[in-house]
């Protein structure tokens, strides 16, 4: 089966600071099943990266294996991806990240992929607060061997298959916050207007940013008995609040009511307007954003949006004390002694 | 008990012995042990010190055996002339172990157990704990000056300067002044009561040549680790395992020196501490994929690991390098201990078919310049390089040739576009587009060019555009492109080393690695009894026409390897047209470095024409 796209362009395409349009962040066309939640998160990437103007070739899309690791090839086709190791994906960011920090660096994962097989290198890449958005397509089964529960499916949760999940779920979020990420949120692939914002956020935070998207499995987890399905989660979606992504230089316009805002200024200057539907939510104390998702859980409800945001940390560049040129960019001269530095070694050795 | 009557004749020797110590591990032995191998090299001599240890940090018996010979043999010879026991849990196998005619030095404190007591050997009891009761109160110090007592006196047993011993001591405290005169004070304590008690030198004694020149005494990890800051890697992924931990720590004590950004002050490299080895290779395949020169060092138990990435990098052709420090395999095996025997599971790592390229460095004058070249390999040919040392070339000192950089050499950065090339460029780029038909494609960093160049890499298969396929025609296409690659490779891996025999003979050897020192003694012992062979050391795999054409050349061909299936033996078997039945597998694996002695007799006591090779073991410790 071979797909093309459609190369017709609207001649009066609106473009971004850089004079690229939509168009120039789009990929190859999805060959998920129609109507997946994944496609959806693909489109709210390409959204994100066209309005944050990012070089559309300045992006290293890296994901891992499974129907959601599949998707880097569906967006941003001027940038390289790398369809890794199942459940590997966060060591290749890491060595990518270490040999160039000037790119922007997404990561795509799935469930099955950050819950189970990856469990270990998620937790680990959120300690070392590698600069990077870490995206989970998240839809508690595991799609492309045919909709067997994953560790993210909720207690009770029953896929296509019709057996009632009888183990505890693993919470990313709550993971993630615990292991110290300094940016973790949580979303919904069918909610579009809080979704884009937050991925512009995460993109510009400088370190760690991990969203949990919420993504139905249309083909094995869509059931009435699912806690994944489009309509369960239409229905117990509660959110932190809406989120408005304002960068660098943009003027603050949007109205809000005064006693239940949060703002929280960006390591680049940007800002995070947070307009919360619950006011004991702060999103800089973990603590808090732990009990809110705690909170709306007794509930059996699903928090999303911003959860937790640490905007001074520094990133694991920082942390180390590597140079600003990205490591890859260094010539001999910067890499290698000489022999003149080698005789003394060898009089050391003597 | 210092003056006996010896039956039979004592070894008598200037400049060629073997010596061993027996002693507690973590009571500072090694570095005392050091100071004796150190004093020797710097008399002039070629000297071999090999440290034989236990998984343990405290509390348990361990070796450092030291051999000296002004011939130049720096490998292991076999047998023990000197025995210093200061170890009482070791004792009866250590006194058992000495050759007849030997020395055996010990601590008197507790008279030696008559049972044990051997006519054939000079015995020397040493009161080290007494002297140290009387000397030190604090108990650390009691233990740590033990050692340095029995270097005096064996400084005046065999004859050692004592100034260079001095001098050693003044190197080895330098910026911790005050240990200075204790230190010293320590050795002349034994060094006196040798002179007193003894009649000083030996049989067996030290004397200066000039044999050293510009060799060094080097680890084979930090030739490594130094090898790797020359050769440019900039991205270190790790994770501590022995016997490679090394490699990493020497890179980090040599890149904090001299790589250093003179502007900012902040490092021109990066080192992660992975969570485990997976993630230390995937570190190293997602830095390479992104243009820098980046390598892992590991050994067995890492390896395994590392088989699903290594797949991943041969198949999705991304520059690895790793450097496999071997020890005693299978599982856990003996992590202190020797071995070669990662050869299959490196040479074939990860499922379905794959092949890697393997360099074998004997030296740590090899570790160093192979550690530099396998990243211009590496990048050259697009695939893993695994640079197999083992634990004895890795954390023993060696004998070697000093250091050289030529400061005129670039990097070879392998077939990469340019944002320039990629803009000038009227056809399509493709990723796995062989153009120049020698099996590597040209690749692109990520973030070159705004609109060419991008490409997706993946495990799975594609087409010579990178695109996700599934058609067999373009998956075998790929795969034999990939062997196109493989036999481009043998143009660039080290090539062997040949070493021909004085006569012309029909008998061939083969070694590599740290079999080597003890394979070439083992040649000139056999070229003295007349058996004479031609020798080749291998360097590299893919094994080129040169390897062939040495087994087809010769009607028998020894394979000493340190592995208990012979596995150099069944990958040449496997890579080469050859007839297996000529290749004498001549295996030692009991995780001690192969000794000259074991390979004469295991040659020497063997019927000529059978297939496999049997030997009698040397009693070892």
């Amino acid at each position: 089966m071979t797909y093309h796209l459609p190369e017709f362009r609207h001649p009066d395409l609106p473009t971004n600071e850089l004079g690229y349009t939509k168009k120039q962040y789009e990929g190859a066309i999805s060959t998920l099943c129609a109507g997946c939640g994944h496609d959806s998160i693909s489109a709210g990437i390409i959204q994100a990266c066209f309005e944050l103007s990012i070089e559309p070739h300045k992006v290293a899309k890296i994901s891992g294996i499974g129907c959601s690791s599949k998707t880097p090839t569906y967006f941003l086709g001027n940038s390289h991806g790398f369809n890794s190791v199942h459940g590997r994906m966060p060591s290749v960011a890491t060595g990518a990240n270490l040999a160039n920090r000037e790119l922007t660096y997404i990561g795509v994962s799935g469930d099955g992929d950050s819950a189970s097989i990856g469990m270990g290198q998620f937790a680990h890449v959120v300690r070392r607060n590698l600069n990077m958005l870490y995206l989970v397509e998240n839809n508690g089964c595991y799609g492309l061997t045919k909709g067997q529960d994953s560790a993210t499916a909720d207690v009770g949760s029953m896929s296509k298959k019709g057996a009632a999940n009888p183990f505890q779920p693993v919470d990313l979020c709550t993971l993630a916050i615990d292991l110290g990420a300094t940016f973790v949120a949580r979303s919904f692939s069918g909610d579009k207007d809080q979704l884009v914002p937050l991925i512009k956020a995460a993109i510009s935070h400088s370190g760690f940013a991990f969203i949990d998207v919420i993504s139905p499995c249309v083909t094995f987890n869509n059931t009435a008995a699912s806690t994944k399905s489009y309509e369960f989660v239409r229905e117990h979606i509660e959110a932190t609040g809406k989120t408005d992504f304002i960068p660098v230089r943009q003027e603050i316009t949007a109205d809000y009511d005064p006693g239940f805002t949060q703002e929280v200024t960006l390591h680049d200057g940007s800002v995070i307007h947070l307009y919360k539907n619950d006011e004991d939510l702060d999103v800089r104390n973990r603590l808090s954003a732990l009990q809110a998702i705690h909170k709306y859980k007794d509930k059996g409800e699903i928090l999303t949006g911003l959860l937790y945001l640490d905007p001074d940390c520094e990133d694991l560049h920082e942390i180390i004390g590597s140079v600003e040129k990205p490591l890859r960019d260094l010539d001999e001269k910067a890499l290698c002694p000489g022999n003149q530095a080698l005789g003394a070694i060898n009089d050391s050795l003597r | 008990m210092s003056t006996q009557q010896v039956k039979g004749q004592q070894i008598e020797s200037v400049n060629d012995f073997v010596i061993r110590f027996a002693n507690v591990n973590g009571t500072g032995s090694a570095s005392a042990n050091n100071l004796f191998a150190k004093t020797i090299f710097r008399m002039g001599l070629p000297v071999s010190p090999k440290n034989v240890f236990p998984s343990n940090i405290q509390g348990l018996p361990t070796w450092y055996e030291v051999r000296v010979n002004d011939k130049g043999y720096v490998g292991r010879r076999g047998g023990v002339d000197i025995m210093v026991a200061v170890n009482p849990q070791s004792l009866a196998q250590d006194i058992k172990a000495v050759d007849p005619g030997g020395y055996f030095v010990y601590d008197s404190t507790k008279p030696l157990d008559l049972r044990l007591h051997r006519n054939d050997i000079s015995i020397f009891g040493i009161p080290l704990t007494d002297i140290c009761r009387r000397e030190y109160t604090d108990p650390r110090q009691r233990q740590l000056f033990k050692n340095v007592i029995y270097i005096g006196a064996l400084a005046a047993m065999l004859d050692l300067e004592f100034d260079v011993l001095k001098n050693l001591i003044h190197d080895q405290f330098k910026g911790k002044e005050k240990l200075i005169a204790p230190n010293i004070h320590a050795l002349e304590l034994g060094y006196q009561y040798a002179e007193e008690n003894f009649s000083c030198p030996l049989g067996i004694r030290v004397e200066r040549r000039d044999m050293v020149g510009g060799h060094i005494m080097m680890e084979g990890n930090a030739a490594l680790g130094l090898g790797a800051v020359y050769g440019g890697a900039s991205v270190v992924a790790w994770y501590p395992i022995t016997p490679s931990t090394s490699v990493i720590e020497q890179f980090e004590k040599y890149a904090k020196r001299l790589r250093i950004d003179p502007g900012s002050g902040k490092r021109n490299y990066a080192i992660a501490q992975a969570e485990d080895e997976l993630s230390a290779i995937g570190m190293v395949v997602g830095a390479s994929w992104n243009g820098a020169r980046s390598f892992t060092a590991t050994s067995g138990p890492g390896v395994s690991l590392m088989n699903e990435f290594l797949g991943l990098a041969y198949f999705a052709e991304v520059p690895t390098v790793l450097f496999n420090v071997q020890r005693a395999g299978p599982s856990t095996g003996m992590p202190t201990r020797s071995q070669q025997s990662d050869v299959l599971l490196s040479a074939y790592a990860s499922h379905g078919d794959t092949k890697h390229v393997l360099m074998f460095p004997s030296t740590p004058k090899e570790c160093f310049d192979m550690g530099a070249d396998s990243f211009d390999l590496a990048d050259r040919l697009q695939t893993p390089v695994i640079l197999m040392s083992d634990l004895d070339l890795g954390m023993n000192e060696h004998f070697s040739e000093p250091l050289e950089w030529d400061d005129s050499k670039l990097y070879d950065r392998g077939k990469v576009f340019s944002e320039t090339e990629l803009e000038e460029m009227s056809d399509r780029y493709g990723r796995y587009l062989d153009v120049d038909g020698d099996g590597i494609c040209y690749r692109t960093y990520p973030g070159t060019h705004p609109t060419k160049g991008s490409f997706f890499t993946r495990g799975s298969s594609r087409d010579r555009y990178a695109k996700y396929t599934e058609s067999s025609e373009d998956y075998v296409d790929n795969m034999e492109r990939l062997l196109v690659k493989w036999e481009t490779a043998k143009n660039y891996v080290p090539q062997p080393e040949f070493r021909p025999a004085k006569q012309s003979t029909r008998d061939g050897m083969i070694y590599f690695g740290t079999t080597t020192a003890s394979a070439e003694e083992a040649l000139d012992i056999l070229s003295d009894q007349g058996l004479h062979m031609d020798a080749m050391r291998v360097r590299g795999f893919p094994f080129n026409a040169d390897v062939e054409a040495f087994i087809e050349g010769h009607d028998r061909v020894f394979v000493v390897e340190q592995n208990r299936d012979g596995q150099l033996r069944m990958l040449l078997i496997n890579e080469c047209e050859i007839n297996p039945s000529k290749l004498k597998p001549l295996l030692c694996y009991d995780g001690l470095p192969v000794t000259a002695r074991w390979i004469v007799e295991a040659i020497t006591g063997s019927g000529t024409t059978d297939n496999v090779v049997t030997f009698s073991k040397e009693v070892n410790v």
